[in-house]
């Protein structure tokens, strides 16, 4: 006899199924210690958080502003040193932040990020830009080869004709064709993990989908890893395999993006697919704010005891508020932060007891 | 439906009897004298009303709602066009803020006419207490008493929800959302009767959005004034919006209640946007994108703008003069400026635009 009991559990992601793990992070917590305020208050921008990316697979991780996805994806880059927590590329420990580790954990791991306008050299010509890592990843010598092969990963983000391109200052693109120097030159180093930064945030809404798709076609290629780090849980759902949600520096639910989006179990990932814009309600949809004043965010402070989430769950009961949750089984693939998972989503559970006695049984 | 719908010359977006409270009439503003960023545009608000202008960056939406309360500056230049306010208290025969004098616009702005501003961040003084810049807003045009604009600065919090001993904080104290709220207090202090939001909600999380958006409705329910809300997601548009006017390149290329827009958009533009972004709610639907990028508005095509990114361009495209006409002839409210494509229906969502190369939604 199985319980409704949610317990603590390991989930095999989808992204599982498309590739072998390639780099992984193992409890990363990282904390800040705040220059104003009492002496000694610590910030955990992220708190244990522990993922892995698998080859030719895309892992979403969403979140609101501050809920740490960034600093994750930052640890991840090798650009921040965890406080905690390890980062093990096929198996093996490493250490970016280290001298001399730096480059060579570069060659396997880029990063993109969100504001093409900031991340491109205004003084130097995407030829420059794109030059730069060839040299320094590939080993290539010679004008001519850089050249060539500049020349190719202009092609491969579509960029033609790449000598007119190759020529161009950052001022003379577009916000689209900057991002897309930006996964050129990320391609230089013929990594095998990309960690996307908000890509596409900072794009016009009808040019965002040509630079995911571009993404989606450049993972496939490659066969990429990739992470993508979005606050747009509706382009997690299209675009990702797995979709790990974050609060407050802590991961509070993961699983399919599918699942997630369409069936979330945790308060917070229903408050958020709630929240976001919904055309098929045409206008009836929104309901009045409750009046009052709004309710307090959650806090990552590291002295916060209990569920961070509690502060604004309307489920919330003094366990929530003394005991932090662990991440709990829903199904095989899924899991969520949440002592009110019976509460919260309890079909999800019955759904599992069921699915695990039938194959008891057989 | 085949052929080319009755042109009714430059029609108006009917279908209201009563005069509408704002109504603009061919407004042309002209940037150096070469750049027309909003070109011949008419538009009407009616009491009430919530009209959402949607389009991306560049396509003069927020140059069309600084220019017809006359806030800009030059280089920006009204060429022609006329913009009547019909006021309850003031101006009840209608007077054309165009031949206005700066004294007679001082006494419309903020008492009928207001505006809230994109990033609430940088619209807040951020040495000023929140008491002394709501001060500030009253004193400048309304003629109260020390005790009654006590008063009065306190119901504006309530208002939105904020407690009144925040009125002794500094904008840094406050939440994004917060901050946001203030400045929409700041433009209900003198009950307007039209009020101007551009982008109000861009920079917010998605949960403080939806809270303040519900908030908005609540309030305009209770007070009863007009919103123009600029903003380049169409999707929110359709569910707050009552008509959605849709520009590109300066020009308004479709308006329609929002259902109509929602299912059935006509112009291909309004169809391409429709098909960008990923939906979180709903069945999964093939996303299409709209191909190239926006155009620049210092060389744009002759006829219509949108040809070098439309699927459905063809020889006579180049000719048309972007009046707009009625998508169906007996229906006065739904105007589009494309000749040629009509609406899909709802549920027929094949991609029209759809690059060869592109690759897979999964």
């Amino acid at each position: 006899m199985i319980t409704a009991r949610p317990t603590p559990a390991e989930v095999l992601p989808a992204a599982a199924e498309r590739g072998p793990l390639v780099l992984e992070a193992h409890a990363l917590t990282k904390n800040y210690r705040l220059s104003h305020g009492p002496r000694g208050v610590v910030l955990s921008a992220a708190r244990g958080v522990s993922f892995g990316l698998y080859r030719s697979a895309v892992v979403a991780l969403v979140g609101e502003s501050g809920s740490g996805k960034s600093t994750v994806a930052r640890m991840l880059a090798g650009q921040e040193r965890p406080t905690q927590g390890e980062i093990l590329l096929d198996g093996v420990a490493v250490q970016p932040w280290k001298r001399g580790a730096f480059r060579a954990f570069k060659s396997d791991v880029q990063m993109i990020f969100q504001d093409p306008f900031a991340s491109l050299n205004s003084v130097h010509t995407v030829r420059y830009a794109l030059s730069r890592p060839v040299r320094l990843h590939q080993h290539l010598k010679g004008k001519e080869a850089i050249a060539a092969e500049v020349g190719r990963l202009l092609e491969r983000v579509r960029l033609t004709p790449t000598d007119q391109f190759a020529r161009k200052y950052p001022h003379e693109l577009s916000g689209g064709q900057r991002q897309r120097v930006a996964f050129a030159r990320a391609l230089a180093a013929r990594p095998r993990v990309l960690l996307a930064d908000e890509p596409v945030s900072m794009l016009d809404v009808s040019i965002r989908l040509g630079v995911l798709d571009l993404l989606d076609e450049l993972r496939s290629q490659f066969e990429l890893a990739v992470l993508y780090v979005t606050h747009d849980i509706a382009s997690a759902r299209y675009f990702a395999d797995d979709t790990i949600v974050m609060y407050a520096g802590e991961i509070v639910e993961r699983g399919p993006s599918e699942d997630v989006t369409q069936r979330p179990a945790h308060p917070y990932t229903q408050l958020l697919v709630a929240s976001a814009p919904d055309p098929d309600k045409l206008g009836d949809g929104l309901e009045p704010a409750p009046s009052g004043p709004p309710r307090r965010a959650g806090s990552a402070l590291s002295s916060v005891v209990g569920c961070r989430f509690a502060p604004r769950c309307r489920l919330a009961t003094a366990r929530c508020r003394a005991e932090s949750p662990p991440q709990l089984r829903i199904n095989s693939q899924r899991a969520a932060a949440c002592w009110r998972l019976d509460v919260a989503a309890p079909d999800l559970l019955q759904q599992d007891i069921k699915q695990r006695e039938e194959t008891i049984e057989t | 439906m085949s052929g080319t719908p009755e042109r009714n010359g430059r029609v108006t977006d009917g279908g209201t009897t009563a005069e509408p409270l704002l109504e603009v009439r061919d407004l042309s503003i002209v940037y150096d004298e070469d750049v027309m960023a909003v070109d011949h545009v008419s538009l009407e608000l009616g009491r009430g009303e919530t009209v959402g202008l949607a389009g991306e960056s560049g396509c003069g939406k927020s140059t069309l709602a600084l220019g017809l309360c006359r806030l800009l500056r030059p280089p920006a230049v009204i060429t022609s066009g006329s913009v009547v306010y019909r006021g309850s208290r003031l101006a009840a025969g209608g007077v054309d803020l165009m031949e206005q004098s700066s004294r007679e616009l001082r006494k419309l702005r903020w008492r009928e006419i207001s505006v809230v501003f994109q990033s609430a961040m940088n619209s807040l003084n951020p040495v000023l207490r929140v008491r002394d810049q709501l001060g500030d807003a009253i004193d400048a045009h309304l003629k109260l008493g020390r005790r009654e604009k006590q008063d009065r600065l306190g119901e504006l919090l309530d208002l939105v929800g904020i407690p009144r001993e925040r009125l002794r904080s500094y904008p840094h104290e406050l939440s994004g959302g917060m901050r946001q709220r203030v400045v929409i207090a700041m433009a209900l202090a003198a009950e307007p009767e039209v009020v101007i939001m551009d982008e109000p909600t861009t920079a917010l999380d998605v949960v403080v959005q939806k809270e303040i958006l519900a908030q908005v409705v609540e309030l305009q329910q209770r007070l009863n004034f007009a919103v123009l809300f600029i903003t380049h997601d169409l999707s929110l548009l359709i569910e707050i919006a009552d008509r959605i006017a849709v520009m590109y390149a300066g020009r308004i290329v479709e308006i329609g209640t929002a259902e109509k827009i929602h299912n059935q958009a006509s112009h291909p533009y309004t169809q391409g946007l429709l098909g960008s972004f990923p939906s979180v709610h709903g069945a999964r639907r093939e996303l299409a994108g709209i191909p190239g990028s926006p155009p620049d508005l210092r060389a744009l095509p002759p006829g219509c703008p949108f040809v070098p990114r439309c699927a459905h361009a063809r020889e006579q495209c180049r000719e048309i003069d972007m009046s707009l006409g009625r998508v169906n002839d007996a229906d006065a409210s739904h105007l589009t400026a494309c000749p040629f494509v009509r609406p899909r229906t709802a549920g027929d969502w094949s991609p029209t635009a759809r690059t060869a190369e592109a690759g897979p939604a999964r």
